[in-house]
């Protein structure tokens, strides 16, 4: 039953990216159903585990023996339990409303069924990614996903820009994906097993140093995918695919995969400290670096991906803070799939009116036009800034917690980064939807159609609600006890403090977001002359030019010094031996004249230069 | 009379022959001039024969007139036919097989 889950959604995939034009009426519907089917079979098995006792809650499904060479075998298994089934959740109810609102938003493309193809082929790899039972099987899901990711982000590829996020997203994730090959090594080398349940078995008994190493490894595979400092250049430039493709794979679902990865390989990061401090600073200095860069990004969609790369930075750092933040990584993953899904719909849906411009010093007074939008879009903002009792209040406040109950420095870079991530939300929020109207000439909002508005109010809803359901009807703590572990009590008194604090500092910056951006006009071109900070910001943190200057360019010269090498040392060597055997050969060649006479008398002096030496020699 | 003048006419005849080789243009000449070069070598195998009282020497001179003679075949139909085709007997002329 749940290799159906992902079946279904590749046979959507293969059907329209092999059925061709024939398929192009109904393929976006095909996919749809797809789509929506796996997600009612995931409904179905989370029934199924729900209605078992709580250790007995996981389903296996062995395939075949992919890989079997000796003693050390791979299966080809499946595994659903309480981890992956909110995720399998997550990916296909998500995707499924993606699906729904891409048929309204693709509805103009000449590409669409590709588009949809490209997206179910997404869907079965996340799931396969989540559903495997071992570090290997993980990363064939891990490799299909970046490949659809590659394929959506460079959807429009007529566009040079688009087609280079592509490459760029490719090429840097394949940074990452060098650490979870690396981390896999290491776990055959150590373990001499490779599924997740040996695994977790061995690693009691390994030593400490392999095992930070593979720790840090796995962590490298999570920046690489999850957009973690220092590979988080490609997240910005994704932004070039589609908009439900930022909505699904570049918020929701796909760059979660690092927190999924650490989170399931949490019997590794317990026994090591050093690998979970990294673990920690990666995911706290990505939370500041998110925000930061998100505050100064007149591009909507820009803005909502420094926010993803910050509110995944918050789940990094949980999932690094050990047994006591496992549960709200996932926790926040959760509901940031449903507000961040919701955030970029409603971008979408804006730029859907406005005439695809992204610019938001184009758009302001939205609110009118857009209802819809502008309401859903502001639950969504509730929900990301933690204003109680929306979603992101609940997650949020918990890591929060967390790290302050860990570190007194990790828990204040958590403050601050709510206090930033209030501020770079109400100024999208007032650009977009308050103050003046500076629309473009020609341009006149409207409300997008019901597919389209219809997957935005759901996602609001989860926005709205997700949170309080998680946390008290579904008591996530519970439910993930048994993979991750029990959650390490904390001190209620300290939150009783810390949650008026956090709601201070989201004050001071929302208000000041306010009045910076709602209650002074804002300007249709972006000012020149701005601080260091601002053109930093703009320039996501010098992001790309540090990858250049230290990547790039030296590795340039290193080709370049090679090439040159290669043409002047080795051709040279080879090119000048052959040279001068040939000018040799043509001087030689010289003595061949054709005159009968003169061979003669070279005949006649070899002659008498061999009766020479005979006679000296008899001499 | 001393042998060893015999060997000293060889050698002579011999020098006469390879300059004529070397010096002449005419082909017949040429030829006529290597061919005094291997009489001037049987004069030597006989005249050697003679000193050393054994019969080696003659029986090579008797070979080398062999091989003259089938040489003289090949040799004089590649002048004529040398002669025919360009109307020259002078072998400077026939350098075509050069460089």
């Amino acid at each position: 039953m749940i290799s159906a889950l992902i079946g279904l959604p590749l046979f959507g995939a293969a059907l329209l990216l092999l059925g061709g034009r024939r398929t192009n009426a109904w393929g976006h519907y095909f996919a749809v159903a797809m789509s929506t089917s796996a997600f009612v079979i995931g409904v179905t098995q989370f029934l199924a585990l729900l209605s078992k006792p709580a250790e007995e809650r996981n389903i296996n499904a062995h395939l075949f023996d992919w890989i079997s060479v000796g003693s050390f075998t791979v299966p080809f298994g499946l595994h659903l339990d309480q981890l992956s089934v909110v995720f399998v959740l997550l990916i296909t109810g998500v995707g499924s409303l993606i699906h729904v609102y891409s048929i309204g938003y693709m509805a103009h493309d000449e590409n669409r069924r590709r588009f949809f193809g490209y997206l179910n082929l997404f869907v079965a790899a996340m799931l396969l990614l989540v559903l495997a039972d071992n570090y290997l099987l993980l990363y064939v899901g891990w490799e299909g996903v970046g490949l659809a990711s590659y394929l959506l982000i460079s959807f429009y590829q007529h566009k040079p820009s688009a087609a280079a996020a592509g490459k760029k997203a490719f090429v840097v994730n394949r940074v990452g994906d060098v650490g979870l090959s690396v981390a896999i090594m290491l776990m055959f080398v150590t373990f001499k097993d490779v599924t997740f349940g040996g695994v977790s078995e061995h690693a009691q008994h390994a030593s400490g140093h392999s095992l930070t190493l593979i720790g840090l490894a796995l962590l490298l595979a999570a920046c690489g995918k999850s957009a973690q400092f220092p590979l988080q250049s490609w997240l910005l430039d994704a932004m070039e695919g589609p908009t439900p493709v930022s909505a699904l794979i570049h918020a929701a679902t796909m760059v979660t995969a690092g927190v999924y990865l650490i989170t399931r390989a949490h019997a590794i990061f317990d026994l090591s400290e050093t690998a979970r401090t990294a673990v920690v600073v990666i995911g706290a200095i990505t939370l500041l670096l998110g925000a930061f860069i998100g505050t100064a990004k007149d591009d909507i969609k820009k803005g909502l991906a420094g926010s993803t790369m910050s509110q995944i930075g918050y789940m990094i750092l949980a999932a690094g803070l050990g047994p006591v933040g496992y549960v709200f990584a996932i926790f926040h993953l959760l509901t940031h799939g449903m507000f961040k899904a919701g955030l970029f719909l409603g971008a979408g849906s804006v730029m859907h009116g406005m005439e695809d411009d992204v610019n938001m010093r184009n758009y302001g007074a939205l609110r009118g036009a857009m209802k819809i939008t502008y309401i859903t879009f502001g639950l969504g903002f509730l929900a990301i800034i933690g204003v109680p009792p929306f979603a992101g209040f609940w997650s949020k406040d918990e890591i929060i917690h967390a790290a302050f109950s860990q570190n007194l420095v990790v828990g204040l870079a958590t403050l601050l980064g709510a206090g930033v991530t209030a501020f770079y939300m109400t100024r999208m929020m007032a650009m977009t939807f308050f103050g003046e109207s500076r629309w473009k000439k020609g341009v006149h909002p409207h409300e997008s159609p019901l597919v389209m508005t219809a997957p935005m109010i759901i996602l609001a809803v989860g926005s709205v609600f997700g949170g309080l359901a998680l946390k008290f009807l579904g008591n996530i703590e519970l439910w993930l006890e048994p993979v991750v572990g029990v959650a390490a009590p904390k001190d209620p008194a300290s939150n009783a403090v810390l949650i008026p604090v956090t709601l201070t500092v989201v004050l001071v910056g929302a208000g000041y977001g306010w009045l910076k951006y709602a209650k002074t006009p804002v300007p249709s071109v972006a000012p020149e002359n701005v601080s260091l900070l601002t053109r930093a910001a703009r320039a996501d943190a010098y992001g790309d030019a540090l990858n250049e200057a230290v990547f790039m360019r030296p590795g340039q010269y290193l080709t370049r010094a090679l090439v040159w090498f290669d043409t002047r040392a080795v051709d040279g060597l080879v090119g000048g031996l052959s040279a001068t055997v040939g000018g040799l050969s043509a001087r030689l060649r010289r003595t061949q004249n054709g005159l009968v006479r003169s061979y003669a008398l070279t005949m006649l002096g070899g002659a008498v230069l061999i009766a020479l030496v005979l006679l000296l020699v008899r001499l | 009379m001393n042998p060893n003048n015999y060997l000293v006419l060889a050698g002579i005849l011999f020098t006469i022959g390879a300059f004529g080789v070397l010096v002449r243009r005419n082909a017949i000449i040429v030829f006529m001039s290597v061919e005094m070069m291997l009489n001037a070598a049987n004069l030597a195998f006989v005249a050697a024969s003679h000193i050393t009282g054994t019969l080696d020497g003659q029986v090579a001179a008797f070979f080398v007139m062999t091989v003259a003679a089938a040489e003289v075949v090949v040799g004089l139909a590649i002048i004529v036919v040398i002669f025919r085709t360009r109307r020259s007997a002078s072998i400077d002329e026939a350098s075509l097989l050069k460089y």
